[in-house]
């Protein structure tokens, strides 16, 4: 066990935490004072999930995939008028209740990647948060403003194949 | 001393109100500068972070906050502690930094006493933090808070000497063991017939400084010296069961005692209240000695704190060794050559 | 073998029992101290009660199981899918890195092999990884030895790191991204030069550590020559990654398994220290840091072109089989045994962490120790709660 530490190592870093300093008071800190400034996230950061009406028929596939079953959806089925004049009613989905439980909700994006129809997306939206859990309860209006800020998909790198999807707007 | 400053004569019991303030402020006023100053900012700053900015501009009422969050917590004592051990261990160590600031002048005529061993009383005065200090990790029957009491008694005890061996040198070359005279022997000193800037102890008693530095680390119980306070084994060590007020004397203490310890350190070896250039019986220096009494301070306390953000601990056996081993031989060898060199030249 | 594990089990409750009378008295035998399961020195709720002689060690036992999550079980009633999206929780610093194994699994059994592109993609989100995880343990055994200093940077430079994984994925912690025939996503524009950035950032930190920790006089005295541990031992008790290859064991199954990630294809070394003390532990750490920035930079360079996801059904029903894949993750070695019956869901699921077998080791490693040499120790092993629990 040396009893007698040599000078030079210890002093270095006694150089690095004073550049630190310097470097902070002369330029400015890695932190920002929220909420009077934010940092804006990425756009394909999972803040919360929007809803796009149209597109949903109902199926159900979000709500069974869900780990932690934390998508209500209840619908009811109607006949639609006929495409064109003399041919059968259609039968058709209708969305009466479509709520996510984001106390419940661990972000995992499985809802988001299985439905078939491209109803649900991800915005990078994060501050909405509740004094009441129970107003964590996002219903289908709500889910619907969402898609106000979700952001439009980026470009691939050069070498991807993948075809960018489109944001129904 | 008051006749000199006021141009009234005061009555005795009027004298000691205003000295039993001045002596409150005189601790409290370093304590609340040092916390903000460099636990807050320069921590901060070293941590590329900005530290508490919304109580007060740039956050400097963040010790207030903190003293009012302290006040109205509950008063917890554990039901198998010693309860009037318990109580008296925060008042024995404020007691002792009290007792230390009173042999530190702050102008020529600025002094609460002013007598001919103040150097002397001023060390024998710091040990007695050690004893609340134990009586802190014994009474307050935790294992915890006992191990850290134990690792303080053999690290406090084991640092005293080099303290003491460190300022030997100081008092060697100024002749005297008084502050005052300490601070005029500076003053008035000359470097080899040059008296420009006096003489400040630091230019040959360099090593003195450094054994006395890293003695007042270790007193404090500061990193890289703090296994009694080891916080990421010991929860707070002899703190852990203090909460609320309490805790809040043990706090305002260390940090208070932090920069008398520093203010001593600039009287002895950076020259105490004097600038050079002015004539030291000049009156002038009762106005601005305090001031420049607390920039040598905050100076002297820059680098006690440097150290404590920059480096980890030391183990309680390689510390001992670095006392026993290094450090007093070293400051033993100091005096020796200070004694040499004072009568060769 | 019941009777020696019932003779253990008598003889330390017989222990337990004879220290119970010694509790707050000063008494310098035998006095038996808790470290956790609430401590600012543990990386998690680890409960480790040492039976102390003064300051030193007579014996130490962990105990754990306060952050059991159930993933096995709760494995057995999930798809495929979901279980990817949990398994990310376990090693919750390097979270991609545990869904590497599952899904290399996932894949053998259903006989599908990811395309070079997403390979590669997956390559270097694990070496990110890696990478997050182990800057914080750089940062952390600082803070467990006393400097505050060195974890702020740790965090600050590990923000860079977690915005190229969001940026990428859409999560810093928890990315989700690795699907059974490849990727979710491919790469956004722009990632390439963003994270080529960020790797000199990382590197300039490593630098930062050398010279704030490793090269501090007081650091080394504290870490040199304690826990070491001997090879043979090391093995004996299922060390792996950094802590084995800190004992001088050159095994790393990124470059001696055969599993489908890149790392075959770029240069790289695997770092060894022949001391096995605490702070070769931290040394070799160090260095693999700045190698999996190596790795990184050269996969970066060259991601073939192509589809980032293999021809695989809508619904994942992985055909009946076993399937054992261990990868060589941040915390060391984690391996998925796979059971599948044919199902949507996986028969049955079996973890093996890495740092559920590191600390086997501590009884071993802390016995005649000082008390601030249990926490460097534990510093240095390097386990996540998560891990040791799942």
């Amino acid at each position: 066990m040396p009893a007698m530490p040599k000078l030079p190592g210890m002093l270095v870093g006694l150089g690095v935490t004073f550049r630190t300093m310097v470097r902070t008071l002369v330029k400015g800190s890695h932190t920002v004072q929220y909420p009077r400034v934010k940092e804006a996230p990425v756009p394909r950061a999972r803040g919360v999930i929007a809803l796009h009406e149209e597109n949903c028929t109902s199926c159900m596939l979000c709500a069974r995939e869900c780990p932690d079953w934390c998508i209500y959806i209840e619908g009811h089925k109607y006949k639609a008028p006929p495409r064109r004049p003399g041919g059968k009613p259609r039968q058709k989905n209708a969305l009466d209740r479509f709520d996510i439980d984001f106390a419940l909700c661990m972000y995992c994006g499985i809802c988001v990647e299985v439905c078939p129809f491209e109803a649900l997306f991800w915005t990078p939206e994060y501050e909405y948060s509740e004094p009441r859990i129970a107003d964590l309860l996002h219903d289908k209006s709500l889910l619907g403003k969402w898609m106000e800020t979700v952001p439009d998909f980026e470009d691939y790198e050069s070498g991807s194949e993948a075809k960018k999807a489109q944001v129904p707007r | 001393m008051s006749s000199a400053i006021l141009a009234i004569e005061l009555a005795y019991w009027q004298q000691t109100v205003l000295r039993a303030l001045l002596g409150l402020v005189a601790v409290l006023l370093p304590a609340g500068t040092l916390v903000y100053l460099f636990l807050f900012k320069m921590m901060s700053f070293m941590q590329s972070r900005l530290g508490p900015m919304e109580t007060g501009p740039y956050g400097s009422l963040q010790l207030l906050a903190e003293v009012g969050k302290f006040l109205q917590k509950e008063d917890l004592i554990p039901a198998a502690a010693d309860r009037v051990v318990f109580k008296l261990a925060p008042f024995v160590v404020l007691i002792s930094t009290f007792l230390l600031v009173l042999v530190i002048p702050a102008g020529p005529d600025l002094w609460f006493i002013d007598i001919d061993t103040g150097i002397f009383l001023a060390l024998a005065v710091s040990s007695i933090s050690v004893i609340g200090i134990l009586m802190a990790g014994w009474a307050s029957a935790s294992k915890y808070s006992l191990i850290g009491g134990l690792r303080a008694a053999g690290q406090l005890v084991a640092y005293e000497l080099p303290l003491v061996l460190a300022v030997m040198g100081v008092v060697i070359q100024a002749g005297t063991l008084n502050v005052q005279g300490i601070v005029m022997a500076q003053a008035s000193g000359e470097i080899f017939g040059w008296g420009g800037i006096g003489n400040p102890f630091i230019l040959t008693q360099f090593v003195g400084f450094a054994i006395f530095l890293i003695a007042v680390q270790a007193e404090l119980t500061q990193p890289p010296f703090d296994m009694p306070v080891a916080e990421s084994e010991l929860v707070t060590g002899y703190l852990t069961e203090y909460s609320g007020l309490r805790f809040l004397m043990f706090f305002i203490g260390e940090f208070a005692t932090a920069g008398i310890f520093s203010a001593l350190a600039a009287t002895m070896f950076l020259g105490g209240w004097y600038v050079p250039g002015l004539d030291p019986t000049d009156n002038l220096f009762n106005v601005i000695g305090p001031l420049v009494l607390i920039g040598k301070m905050v100076l002297v306390a820059f680098l006690i704190f440097w150290f404590r953000f920059t480096y980890p601990r030391f183990r309680e056996d390689q510390l001992q060794q670095l006392a026993w081993k290094f450090l007093i031989p070293l400051s033993l060898v100091n005096i020796v050559a200070t004694g040499v060199l004072k009568v060769v030249f | 073998m019941t009777d020696v594990s019932n003779r253990n089990q008598l003889a330390y409750i017989a222990a337990q029992a004879s220290d119970a009378r010694v509790n707050v008295e000063f008494e310098t035998e035998g006095m038996t101290l808790n470290l956790g399961p609430q401590h600012p020195a543990t990386h998690g709720t680890l409960r480790v009660i040492v039976k102390l002689d003064g300051e030193r060690v007579l014996r130490a036992d962990p105990m754990m199981g306060y952050m059991h999550r159930g993933y096995e079980k709760l494995a057995e009633v999930r798809t495929y899918p979901q279980v990817t999206a949990l398994v990310n929780r376990i090693d919750w610093l390097g979270s991609f890195a545990n869904e590497v194994p599952f899904i290399l699994a996932a894949e053998q059994l259903m006989e599908v092999e990811a395309p070079p592109r997403a390979q590669w993609i997956r390559t270097i989100l694990f070496e990110l990884s890696r990478i997050s995880n182990v800057i914080l343990f750089l940062g952390d055994m600082g803070v467990q030895l006393g400097a505050v200093t060195p974890v702020f940077f740790a965090f600050r430079d590990r923000e860079f790191v977690l915005n190229q994984i969001e940026a990428v994925t859409g999560g810093r912690f928890h990315p989700n991204f690795d699907r059974i025939g490849g990727l979710k996503d491919d790469i956004p524009r722009g990632w390439i030069e963003e994270t080529t950035g960020v790797l000199g950032r990382i590197r300039t930190f490593c630098d930062e550590m050398e010279d704030l920790v490793t090269g501090n006089e007081i650091f080394q005295a504290r870490t040199r020559g304690i826990g070491v541990i001997p090879p043979e031992v090391g093995l004996a008790y299922g060390l792996s990654g950094a802590n084995i290859r800190a004992s001088g064991v050159d095994w790393d199954l990124r470059r001696d398994g055969g599993v489908g990630l890149a790392h075959d294809q770029v240069d790289w070394k695997v770092w060894t220290h022949p001391d096995g003390d605490s702070f070769s532990r931290y040394w070799v750490r160090l260095q693999e840091v700045r190698e999996a920035c190596g790795i990184i930079e050269q996969l970066l360079g060259g991601i073939p072109s192509g589809p980032v996801m293999a021809k695989v059904p809508r619904i994942i029903k992985v055909p009946a089989g076993e399937a054992y894949v261990e990868t060589e993750n941040p915390l060391g070695v984690m391996g998925y045994y796979v059971v599948s019956k044919g199902d949507l869901v996986p028969f049955r699921v079996k973890i093996r962490s890495a740092s559920f077998s590191n600390i086997s080791i501590t009884p071993w490693v802390l016995e005649g120790t000082y008390v601030p040499d249990v926490v460097s120790i534990l510093a240095s092993l390097y386990f996540i709660l998560g891990d040791i629990d799942r």
